[in-house]
């Protein structure tokens, strides 16, 4: 197992230089200049070189990646073109509120779909089911803007019962930070639900006519102790996975989200970034995002070992 | 403590102590979140009313456009009209404590010299700079120049605001850095709670001291009425609507239109007009059919500002038709040569582009999709355009991308254009050197590079006159010119919309968005 972990933490490596060559000539490759974006519309082109060669963008591309993947291996990811203050610093403000958002989002679907999915697949053909399946089939098509101005509309502007937008720091004490974090948590993991009750179903279900299942219920014992001791943890692995995969699908939900609420997290400094062409931070937040993904899937690779004595690494 | 809300109250009440209530913090919503915080450097709106709340200007305008002293207690202009001596006023300090001299400004003066348009066009009158004492400084000029003061007081796109002068020393080209932000103005930047892309923190300059004057455009008294300023970064109308109705900010900067009607319905929310703008049409005299004056004319003939404002602003107590390319609300605002000009004359245009060989060479217009404010004016005028005869073609983009484009000189089908729109301040379009559209110089003209030596000739006289009847003459000349070679075509006046509380109040006409003279109740 100690292996296998240093194995993939090391495969991070060449993943992530990867990663950074191709970030790093897409950017320079696609239209888009942040001289003169930050020079202005009326500014001339001589002043737009001279911000251009001030950020040291008038240089080659393999002379400007040089310069900056030197600076990323000495933990330097660089300033920003256009707050001229350090990325880390950027991003280290950023992350609470898109960690906080996408843990609740994702502690909130898998209490929810889970236990759902679990009933769904036991009440099968039921109304019950069908309810669960519709529920699903809602949070599928209800695109997240929808659903996020819809609960702010209610909750919000008509019933005042939660802020409308913004992000209040644990620090900042934990009323505030739940208080602001239901509205959109709800909103985010509402697709969530949706993928994880119906994989979580159709997994159970697989597991539900398996030979061991019913032997289980022929020994005599309880429908609590068939799903939790048996089926759900021989379904627990595809759900797992889901859970994983799904992380992609949190990222770009939580771009949304941040939106539609204003949080000030890494999703909508990824857009305002493209947007402004602010090269040293899309190319941080890529790296981030990359890293992540991996350390995701290595977590989910362990919780397999652990849901399954069949798997060893 | 028997009563347990009593101790309660009181815990929250010494909890409290030292933070402002919240009658004295204003939240607003701005068009957008502050990212370059020099506003020598960016010409942006957001850095613009960013400048005007951290530093002052030597000299400003008045609602009227007139220049008034502001952190100058004086100006002397010698009989030559060479000299021009400053006196600053009493007890003028940076927010770090160290006073404001004479030196301090100088510097500022000379950066901006070397990077603003209008600054650019006075740099070459300067012979030098004198520093007399730390309160007292001179301008030395070659030979007169008229427009001195109208380039230290220009009010917008870049204005000229006094720095430090290790501030001001920083090169041009480069943006001066947040903990560089150190202004004499009437608010104070807090670094430390800045968080781009949530909120920008402003607190009131306690060594502050206003002119005694009432506000008045820019100039004035510049008296705060609230401790602390938040700019929230909200860059949905929607929820930034939502926030104010549930009573989280003040003051929504730029309300979008389609949702003004559901905002005036709210009693928590007044709707009322913002601040004035012009929208502009623009052509590129590089290609064709652009390069060829009588298409231009054509267009100018066949665009319809009516039409145009009825389709992007609606309802009419927001807009107006102004043929003046110069705002109609400003001293030379005028219409001559634009008896016909911007009706919709479909039948005169068409004859026009029969006269100029039209050969049908299709117009691309760069149309930016993700301003709602703008998004409607491609379609719109490709109608206008399609109906007198002309072909076009509207390239969809977002705004950044759409920038990028307009900067490439290229033929439109290798990735230029042929005319873009877009919309204006009201303050940057006061008179024929702050609105850039004018410059017609072959090397220095900006996106569209207008080249015109007979209306170089007319502003080089324009920015050399004194007398304002004289100026007034020669803008004149300089509009009816503009119609002969269209080098912008104005699009009409309307006012952005203006969400806020009732709460919050303003106590003067702002030109554009000023924090001072807001009170909270």
């Amino acid at each position: 197992m100690v292996a296998f972990l240093l194995r993939r933490v090391l495969s991070v490596v060449p993943v992530l230089a990867i990663v950074a060559v191709l970030v790093f000539l897409m950017l320079r490759l696609v239209p888009g200049d942040p001289a003169a974006i930050i020079a202005g519309e009326t500014a001339t082109a001589e002043q737009i070189e001279q911000t251009r060669q001030h950020l040291g963008l008038d240089r080659s591309i393999p002379v400007q990646f040089a310069i900056w993947i030197g600076h990323v291996l000495r933990g330097d990811l660089g300033d920003s073109y256009f707050f001229r203050m350090p990325v880390t610093d950027l991003i280290l403000q950023r992350l609470e509120p898109t960690m906080m958002l996408g843990l609740a989002a994702l502690v909130l679907s898998v209490a929810v779909a889970v236990p759902l999915g679990v009933i769904a697949a036991f009440r099968q053909g039921t109304w019950i089911d069908r309810g669960v399946m519709a529920v699903s089939v809602a949070g599928f098509s209800v695109p997240v803007f929808v659903l996020g101005y819809s609960l702010a509309y209610v909750f919000s502007v008509q019933l005042g019962w939660f802020p409308v937008q913004g992000y209040a720091r644990i620090a900042d004490g934990f009323g505030p930070f739940v208080e602001r974090l239901v509205l959109p948590a709800l909103t985010l993991s509402f697709v969530y639900v949706a993928l994880i009750a119906r994989i979580t179903r159709t997994s159970v279900l697989e597991v539900l006519n398996e030979d061991y299942v019913r032997t289980a219920r022929a020994k005599g014992l309880n429908e609590r102790e068939v799903v939790v001791g048996h089926a759900l943890r021989n379904a627990a692995v595809p759900i797992l996975t889901i859970v994983g995969i799904g992380l992609g699908l949190l990222i770009g939900g939580a771009v949304v989200t941040e939106s539609v609420f204003a949080i000030p997290g890494l999703g909508r400094l990824t857009v305002e970034a493209v947007l402004s062409r602010d090269f040293p931070v899309i190319q941080a937040l890529i790296l981030l995002f990359s890293a992540g993904y991996v350390l995701v899937n290595l977590l989910v690779d362990i919780g397999y070992a652990l849901l399954d004595p069949r798997i060893r690494y | 403590m028997k009563n347990p809300s009593a101790a309660l109250a009181v815990a929250v009440a010494l909890a409290g102590l030292g933070a402002p209530a919240d009658a004295q913090i204003v939240r607003a919503v701005m068009h957008s979140d502050l990212k370059v915080v020099d506003p020598t450097v960016s010409t942006a709106y957001i850095v613009r009313n960013h400048g005007y709340m951290v530093w002052d200007q030597l000299v400003a305008r008045d609602e009227k456009g007139q220049v008034r002293p502001q952190m100058a207690d004086k100006w002397e202009v010698s009989a030559d009209g060479t000299v021009y001596t400053f006196t600053l006023r009493d007890g003028l300090e940076w927010h770090d404590g160290k006073p404001v001299t004479s030196e301090d400004c100088i510097a500022s003066i000379r950066r901006f010299l070397q990077r603003d348009a209008t600054g650019l066009r006075m740099a070459p009158f300067v012979k030098g700079y004198e520093a007399v004492s730390p309160k007292v400084f001179r301008i030395v000029l070659n030979e007169p120049y008229g427009l001195v003061l109208d380039t230290l007081s220009k009010p917008s796109l870049a204005p000229l605001f006094m720095m430090p002068k290790a501030v001001a020393e920083t090169p041009p080209a480069e943006p001066i850095k947040p903990e560089q932000v150190i202004g004499s103005g009437p608010f104070m930047f807090k670094r430390d709670e800045w968080r781009p892309g949530e909120k920008v923190v402003y607190v009131r300059n306690p060594k502050y001291r206003p002119r005694s004057e009432p506000p008045s455009g820019f100039a004035g008294g510049k008296v705060v009425q609230v401790e602390r300023v938040e700019w929230l970064a909200i860059s949905d109308g929607q929820t930034a609507l939502a926030a104010l109705a549930n009573g989280e900010v003040d003051l929504v900067e730029i309300l979008p239109q389609d949702l003004a009607g559901i905002a005036a319905k709210d009693k928590r929310v007044v709707v009322e007009p913002g601040y004035q703008q012009t929208y502009f049409f623009r052509p590129n005299w590089v290609h064709p059919p652009f390069d060829n004056p009588k298409v231009r004319q054509a267009a100018m003939i066949a665009l319809n500002q009516e039409q145009m404002l009825r389709g992007m602003v609606g309802d009419p107590k927001y807009w107006r038709v102004c043929r003046s390319a110069f705002a109609c609300n400003s001293p030379l605002a005028t219409d001559v040569g634009m008896a016909d000009a911007i009706r919709g004359d479909v039948k005169r245009a068409q004859a026009l582009l029969k006269e100029a060989g039209y050969d049908g060479t299709p117009l691309l217009i760069p149309h930016p999709t993700d301003l709602p404010t703008l998004n409607n004016l491609g379609p719109l005028a490709k109608q206008q355009l399609e109906r007198a005869g002309f072909k076009v073609q509207l390239a969809p983009s977002d705004w950044q991308s759409m920038t990028l484009r307009l900067r490439k000189k290229d033929k439109p089908a290798d990735g230029g254009w042929s005319a873009y729109m877009s919309s204006l301040d009201l303050a940057d379009a006061q008179n024929p050197i702050d609105r850039g559209h004018f410059n017609t110089n072959c090397k220095t003209s900006f996106l569209g590079w207008p080249c015109d030596d007979k209306m170089e000739m007319l502003r080089d006289a324009y920015s050399r006159a004194s007398d304002p009847a004289a100026r007034r003459g020669l803008a004149r000349e300089i509009h009816e010119r503009n119609a002969e070679i269209v080098a912008v075509i104005p699009l009409g006046e309307y006012s952005t919309l203006r969400a806020r509380s009732p709460k919050l109040q303003t106590t003067f006409q702002q030109p554009i968005p000023l924090f001072w003279g807001v009170r909270k109740q």
